[in-house]
């Protein structure tokens, strides 16, 4: 197997707000589940077909 | 088996087809605690209860789709995590292939995490808990505790630097609810068994419990809005279905 | 195929009805399968391209041979005065109580204090485990070592007191070692000059950490006694901050380098960082109750009114079930369907 093709055991990113400290992979984890679950709500879900 | 007057298992004797009565005991058998237990398990949950073809019509939304996400993920990390047990605790560390593996059971626990925050939101917006399904939501709740609880001890496990801070970081907090006098944190190998053996087993019954539940009551339906025709024993959402 | 009723209906009956509705096929084993083979992909493919954080453990060793912020004169001497702390019993491992020690805790939540009922489980006697006990068994090689080990021993516990705390004075103020000896300014400082560049040399040369795990039996999977000492010390907390996993930092829900962590533990460590928890020593234990509080409030929600209803008040569910109320509207609007079975739309 290979060593992976981002190394991520780089210094930390960190953004400070007032008190709040959140690193930049925990922000980009959390921004990505509210798409997510946006796109959720908002995608249709296409219905199999109808009731034979 | 003789045949009896209550329609007892006289048929199946000479076939080899089940039928539902197969499941009836004979007479004088009722009180019987497997007969019981398999009569109240059908009742329950009647094999098209368990595994049901059809969704109500409702059923058509992505949102429905984070519960099996996280509990394909549960399967992955169990996979993976087992895959760690069988090369043992330190493996990770020393071979490129266990570190991989090592990070596929890290990256399912993300996943895991992720879908279940986004189901727990779902829920959480649906008042899934109506209709009698308030236990349906605290099986949910607990899981997710037992499952930090289990993340947890997994981050106790690594025997690196993490699990060095975190150990001795997180004393502080269990000791000082007297926690910390029989779960010794610093102690890996009482850490590592929880983590594969204890709290697996408890997110695994938790989770079943929460399927069989969601199965026995039906997915929740829709709430009424204001102004929708409803019928007068109507509980308002947010109820567990107390009768006015 | 059995008779449904219309939805405007079954929308009628109570939510712990069972639905007798329109339906509409649906795959559950066919949905999970695909599920299962969508996150095995992502995993891996997550695995591959961005591996996991592995980050090698801190030795006593490796404390014994750099310098920290506490201490940056020369490399052991954060070591050194640690150890001193452990025999002098002002650590916060020889200070914490139970459950290492019994006496008094260190923490409790008004009248609940749970951690001195159950009192001291895992005994620990820093100066004895760190220090005295280690430097017996170097003692059985080394002369020297031994003669200053009895001198201590036979001395009241008044002079070890003078003698640690003219020591500690001294080392703080120390800027070198020559020969294996930590250069002192003259004073009077009994055996423990020969006992701590003892335990130094020990500790640089990784025979500390073994003698802290071995005891007296072979096997162990217990690490408390290493990890504790080590805790005590700045070298784990230099390289803890530095990678923002201090308590004061959010660090509970961090991980090394730039990989995500734990974002489920936001609300936990937020209340460290926030007025009155950070101006106090029972901290842990506040904060534990509150999450504990917390906890319920999440677990029985549905009982909960005003938080039940907050579904209400935010109605998500409208956009939700839109395709479901959109039918619904359409059949009241042609006028009750009656029992009549529809397809579901």
């Amino acid at each position: 197997m290979m060593s992976s093709l981002i190394d991520l055991n780089t210094t930390g990113h960190y953004l400070h707000w007032g008190f709040i400290q959140i690193s930049v992979a925990n922000l980009v984890v959390i921004l990505l589940m509210v798409v997510v679950f946006v796109l959720a709500i908002v995608i249709p879900f296409h219905a199999g077909r109808r009731e034979r | 088996m003789s045949a009896d007057a209550t329609g007892g298992t006289a048929a199946s004797a000479s076939t080899t087809a089940y039928t539902p009565e197969d499941a009836r005991p004979l007479a004088g058998d009722e009180r019987m605690w497997t007969a019981r237990l398999r009569g109240w398990a059908i009742r329950a949950f009647p094999p098209g209860k368990l595994l049901p073809d059809r969704q109500p019509s409702y059923v058509a939304s992505w949102v429905y789709v984070f519960g099996v996400l996280t509990l394909a993920a549960f399967v992955v990390i169990l996979v993976s995590g087992g895959v760690l047990v069988w090369r043992g605790p330190s493996w990770w560390h020393l071979s490129k292939v266990g570190l991989f593996f090592n990070s596929i059971h890290l990256w399912s626990v993300e996943l895991f995490f992720f879908f279940m925050v986004l189901h727990l939101w779902g829920k959480f917006f649906m008042a899934a808990w109506r209709g009698n399904r308030t236990l349906t939501w605290m099986t949910g709740v607990v899981s997710f505790l037992a499952s930090i609880a289990t993340a947890f001890t997994g981050y106790l496990s690594q025997q690196n630097f993490d699990s060095q801070w975190i150990s001795t970081q997180a004393k502080d907090g269990l000791n000082s609810v007297g926690v910390g006098a029989f779960f010794n944190v610093m102690n890996f190998g009482q850490m590592l068994l929880w983590h594969v053996l204890l709290l697996p087993v408890a997110v695994a019954v938790l989770v079943v419990l929460h399927l069989l539940l969601v199965r026995h009551r039906g997915v929740v339906r829709p709430m009424a809005r204001q102004g929708d025709p409803k019928d007068s024993a109507e509980e308002a959402p947010g109820t567990s279905g107390a009768r006015r | 195929m059995p008779a449904t009723t219309s939805l405007a209906e079954a929308s009628r009956r109570p939510d712990k009805a069972e639905w007798d509705g329109p339906k509409r096929p649906y795959d559950l084993v066919k949905e999970f399968v695909i599920a299962l083979v969508v996150v095995a992909l992502l995993a891996a493919i997550l695995a591959a391209v961005l591996s996991s954080p592995d980050v090698h453990p801190v030795t006593v060793e490796e404390w014994a041979n750099n310098t920290t912020s506490a201490y940056g004169n020369f490399a052991g001497q954060d070591f050194v005065a640690t150890a001193m702390t452990e025999l002098d019993g002002t650590s916060p491992t020889a200070t914490y109580g139970p459950p290492y020690q019994s006496g008094p805790s260190s923490q409790h939540v008004f009248f609940l204090n749970p951690e001195q009922w159950l009192g001291q489980h895992i005994p620990v006697d820093p100066a004895n485990d760190f220090v005295l006990a280690p430097l017996r068994l170097q003692a059985q090689h080394d002369p020297a070592l031994a003669a200053a080990l009895a001198q201590w021993d036979a001395a009241s516990a008044n002079q070890q007191s003078t003698w640690m705390t003219n020591y500690e004075k001294a080392l703080a103020k120390a800027t070198s070692v020559q020969n294996g000896h930590v250069v002192l300014e003259p004073g009077d400082y009994g055996p423990l000059p020969v006992m701590m560049d003892s335990l130094l040399a020990m500790a640089q040369s990784g025979a500390l950490d073994n003698a802290l795990l071995a005891s007296k039996r072979f096997y162990g999977t217990d690490y408390t006694k290493p990890l504790l000492f080590i805790a005590d010390g700045a070298y784990l907390s230099d390289k803890a901050t530095a990678q923002h996993l201090a308590g004061s930092q959010w660090g509970m829900m961090n991980e090394t380098g730039n990989y995500p962590g734990q974002a489920w533990l936001w609300l936990y460590t937020m209340w460290y960082q926030v007025w009155p928890f950070t101006h106090t020593g029972n901290a842990d234990a506040l904060i534990w109750s509150l999450m504990m509080i917390l906890t319920l409030l999440l677990l029985f929600l549905p009982l909960i009114p005003g938080l039940r209803s907050i579904p209400r008040w935010i109605p998500l569910y409208k956009a939700i079930w839109r395709d479901h109320y959109r039918a619904l509207d359409e059949e009241l609007a042609a006028g009750d369907g009656g029992g009549r079975a529809r397809d579901a739309p």
